[in-house]
């Protein structure tokens, strides 16, 4: 109660508010909104006609297919990867579990550009993985599925942290009862778990997406970047500003931009939906 | 328990543990592995490089000078959330945000797109002699932008649980702001503090994608160090690349260490 009567009161009380407020506001401004602001005018600039030939050139076109294809097939690996990690992370006791919930964090923590010269070194063709792969017919490094990897990799922790606290929050008494009924451990879990846990898992799904939409310094070192084939948007923009093509560079950018922006309103979304069923 | 129920968390646990050695340890591994791997006379040698040593200075640098403003800005914008309320709040704790969410690739372009000759701000800069773009406050700035919203969130969340009893005690008995600020609300804040502090230290001194559009990449001038990694990777000096990155590395276990301790104390 004194909650949501305290802030009320501290209006009046505290001191600080023109000192934070400008403070933040001072800095969201220049850190922030002016250079968003620089690209969405520069984006005006360009006009509908020009924005549209810039984005349906088939350099452009064949880079946004890689990047989503790509992307997608990093997220649809972090949905079962994170979906099985926070779920062994939140049921099991045994050894090295802490120190497995740890290693999750690796990837928040790497810059990226280290991983991807790691990744590319291991699944080079000499490389530990590459070995295996490649009598297998299986090449890794310069073909999408290097980029998927990339991807996959810095964008690792956000479905199982997500999930995670979901899941240990559930009320156990939904899952008893559905063991007393007779239910099977893979019918509790597909009935009972899994609904619980869906807003979440999407959630964390739709930011592992949206990272991967985005990332630039794993991929770059893995893919290649043949024009056409192995070439990521993020990585098309910033060949088209050192071609000192602004309105190129700033086309792509806007388009991913765009899909960033969704893909957050989204999540915001299925996070406050998977909030409501945590209070439940 | 049953024989079969016993079997699948079994089974589970293995999957889980053995694609977490392919995936995350491996590479993890690897970095020591291949900057060692001529030993440790060589390993020295390739960091006593002086652009390795100039582009290992540069991060520093920039680090030291993004963390500190990343603390005012967190700690005043938790301040401000956490105490008030004012019309347009919500939209603020959203747009802190915002920066998670933006590539930090298009972030640089947004930088170049404003700073840069062609930018808005670019013919003034030009007229005035400040160098922004390919120099240190261009990296510190894109730097901000990336990192900016992990002190605040880290704070925000315990400021809001805490309530503001303590601190509105402190004004009855006569405190100043700053007093009540250095003696109530930073000891019990300190440990998200220092948390979010080293997120953001390990994020600033990786960061790769947006620093790489507004640095120019100039060997021993505006080359941070993982910038220095892609160089010496380009070069086919892979040997000297895995050096590099492995004082990154080592940085990101350290941060992984003091997470560990830190979480912990902070909730």
């Amino acid at each position: 109660m004194t909650d949501i009567a305290a802030p009320i009161r501290a209006k009046r009380v505290l001191p600080g508010f023109t000192l934070s407020l400008g403070t933040v506001l001072l800095y969201m401004t220049v850190i922030v909104l002016l250079p968003v602001l620089a690209l969405i005018l520069k984006g005006a600039e360009i006009g509908p006609a020009r924005f549209w030939d810039i984005i349906t050139s088939a350099r452009t076109l064949a880079a946004l297919r890689l990047t989503i294809t790509a992307a997608l097939i990093a997220t649809a690996i972090n949905a079962v990867y994170g979906l099985l990690m926070a779920w062994v992370l939140t049921r099991y006791e045994f050894p090295g579990r802490r120190i497995l919930d740890a290693l999750i964090d690796v990837p928040f923590a790497l810059p990226t550009a280290v991983a991807g010269l790691s990744l590319t070194a291991l699944f080079s063709g000499n490389g530990w993985f590459g070995q295996l792969l490649e009598p297998l017919g299986i090449s890794v490094t310069y073909t999408i599925w290097g980029v998927a990897l990339a991807m996959s990799f810095t964008s690792i922790p956000f479905v199982v942290r997500t999930v995670q606290p979901v899941l240990e929050d559930l009320d156990p008494a939904y899952e008893q009862a559905a063991r007393t009924l007779g239910a099977s451990e893979f019918t509790i879990f597909r009935r009972v778990v899994f609904p619980q846990i869906l807003p979440a898992y999407l959630a964390g799904c739709t930011i592992a997406l949206a990272r991967s939409l985005g990332e630039f310094g794993a991929v770059v070192f893995i893919a290649g970047n043949l024009p056409f084939k192995t070439e990521i948007a993020a990585l098309l923009a910033f060949i088209r500003l050192e071609e000192y093509d602004y309105q190129g560079a700033a086309a792509i950018a806007l388009v991913l931009l765009f899909f960033a922006l969704i893909l957050l309103f989204v999540s915001n979304r299925l996070q406050a939906r998977a909030m409501r069923f945590k209070e439940r | 328990m049953t024989r079969q129920s016993r079997l699948l968390p079994r089974l589970l646990i293995a999957i889980a543990v053995l694609s977490t050695l392919v995936m995350v340890v491996a590479p993890l591994f690897y970095i020591f592995a291949a900057a060692f791997a001529q030993g440790w006379r060589a390993y020295v040698q390739n960091i006593m490089d002086p652009l390795t040593l100039h582009a290992i200075w540069l991060t520093v640098l920039v680090a030291l000078i993004v963390v500190p403003l990343n603390i005012v800005f967190g700690v005043a914008a938790a301040w401000l959330i956490a105490r008030f309320r004012f019309p347009g709040r919500s939209l603020l704790v959203t747009a802190i945000e915002i920066p998670f969410s933006i590539s930090p690739i298009i972030a640089g372009i947004c930088y170049l797109l404003l700073y840069g000759r062609q930018g808005f701000l670019g013919p003034w800069l030009e007229a005035h002699d400040i160098q922004i773009l390919f120099a240190l406050p261009g990296i510190v700035l894109v730097t901000l932008f990336v990192t900016s919203p992990f002190v605040a969130r880290e704070v925000l969340p315990l400021m809001q649980a805490q309530g503001s009893e303590q601190e509105e005690a402190a004004v009855t008995l006569g405190a100043s702001g700053w007093q009540i600020f250095r003696r109530v609300t930073l000891p019990n804040i300190r440990w998200a503090l220092l948390y979010g502090a080293v997120l953001c230290t390990a994020r600033a001194v990786g960061e790769f994608g947006g620093v790489s559009v507004v640095s120019g990449s100039i060997r021993g001038q505006t080359n941070t160090l993982p910038l220095h990694v892609e160089l010496l990777f380009n070069d086919l000096n892979v040997a000297g690349a895995f050096a590099a990155a492995s004082t990154l590395t080592l940085i990101a276990v350290v941060t992984l260490l003091l997470k560990a301790v830190l979480e912990g104390r902070a909730r």
